[in-house]
């Protein structure tokens, strides 16, 4: 088997605040990050995935498919979005770097098919580095 | 434990199935189908598997893995056009994938227990595409 990892970038801003949480509790557990006009990141995006070597191309995954979907389903949406406020997804859900993570492969599980058929290749993780230092990973199998 | 080391070199290639006509090349590969070939600064990372030796305190020789590299890997390699100077590329086309799987064949017969366990190879072509191959594991 053959693991293969793409790198794409996006910039958006968020505000990490639980609306079950009072303004006091909040700005506890945030921290910073609870600033009520939000803040931004260079997020930095790791889609990986798994097959066997295709014969005809040498190679495990089509990079420009893989590519296309990434960027319709995850780049697109969130480029320069407050996450917060125009995410459907983040409306009810705190935006923290682990939240985003599971949207992205929840986001790539649900439109995998339509782009990759076959059995091969298939989502192996997603990770997610909010700034070089905070970096989260995500595996498909964790996520319905 | 994993200990990992990191060499590059640079390399050209051009990907074309040659049993494949111009088109099926363009639409398969896109520029990488350029006859003429292009080139990457590829980063190579090698991970070994072992426990330290109680008298020395380290897995490996690192010294030795570093020459390994540059006899098995980046001599060969760098500065080279693959598909005219590197067999197997010669008949199997250069994609990363494929380059990892060689650079795998080319390292696993210097392995044995008592120096590590070739555990994975990395390879970089550029900054925003990796491959590992981790042998016939999974």
């Amino acid at each position: 088997m053959i693991h293969v990892t793409r790198r794409y970038r996006f910039s958006a801003s968020h505000r990490l605040h639980a609306p079950g949480l009072s303004d006091a509790e909040n700005r506890e557990l945030y921290g910073k990050c609870n600033n009520p006009f939000g803040h931004g990141h260079n997020y930095e995006l790791q889609v990986s995935v798994r097959g066997p070597l295709e014969a005809r191309s040498g190679r495990a995954v089509d990079t420009g498919l893989l590519d296309e979907l990434v960027r319709r389903q995850v780049l697109e949406p969130f480029e320069h979005r407050n996450l917060n406020e125009e995410v459907e997804a983040f409306r009810s859900v705190v935006p923290t770097s682990e939240n985003l993570g599971r949207e992205v492969v929840r986001r790539l599980k649900r439109n995998w098919r339509s782009v990759f058929p076959e059995e091969w290749p298939r989502l192996e993780r997603v990770c997610i580095a909010e700034t070089s230092r905070n970096i989260f990973e995500v595996s498909p199998h964790e996520i319905e | 434990m994993l200990i990992t080391r990191k060499v590059e070199f640079s390399a050209s290639h051009v990907c074309r199935n040659p049993l494949l006509s111009e088109e099926e090349n363009r639409a398969l590969f896109g520029p990488a189908a350029n006859p003429h070939g292009h080139g990457h600064n590829y980063v190579l990372e090698v991970t070994v598997e072992g426990t330290p030796d109680p008298v020395s305190g380290m897995v490996l020789d690192l010294k030795q893995l570093k020459e390994i590299l540059n006899r098995e890997v980046v001599g060969p390699y760098d500065h080279r056009f693959l598909n005219h100077e590197v067999p197997p590329f010669d008949r199997v086309v250069p994609t990363a994938e494929n380059i990892a799987i060689d650079i795998w064949n080319r390292l696993q017969p210097h392995f044995s227990n008592a120096h590590g366990r070739l555990h994975g190879v990395r390879i970089y072509e550029t900054p925003d595409l990796y491959v590992d191959y981790f042998g016939d594991r999974p």
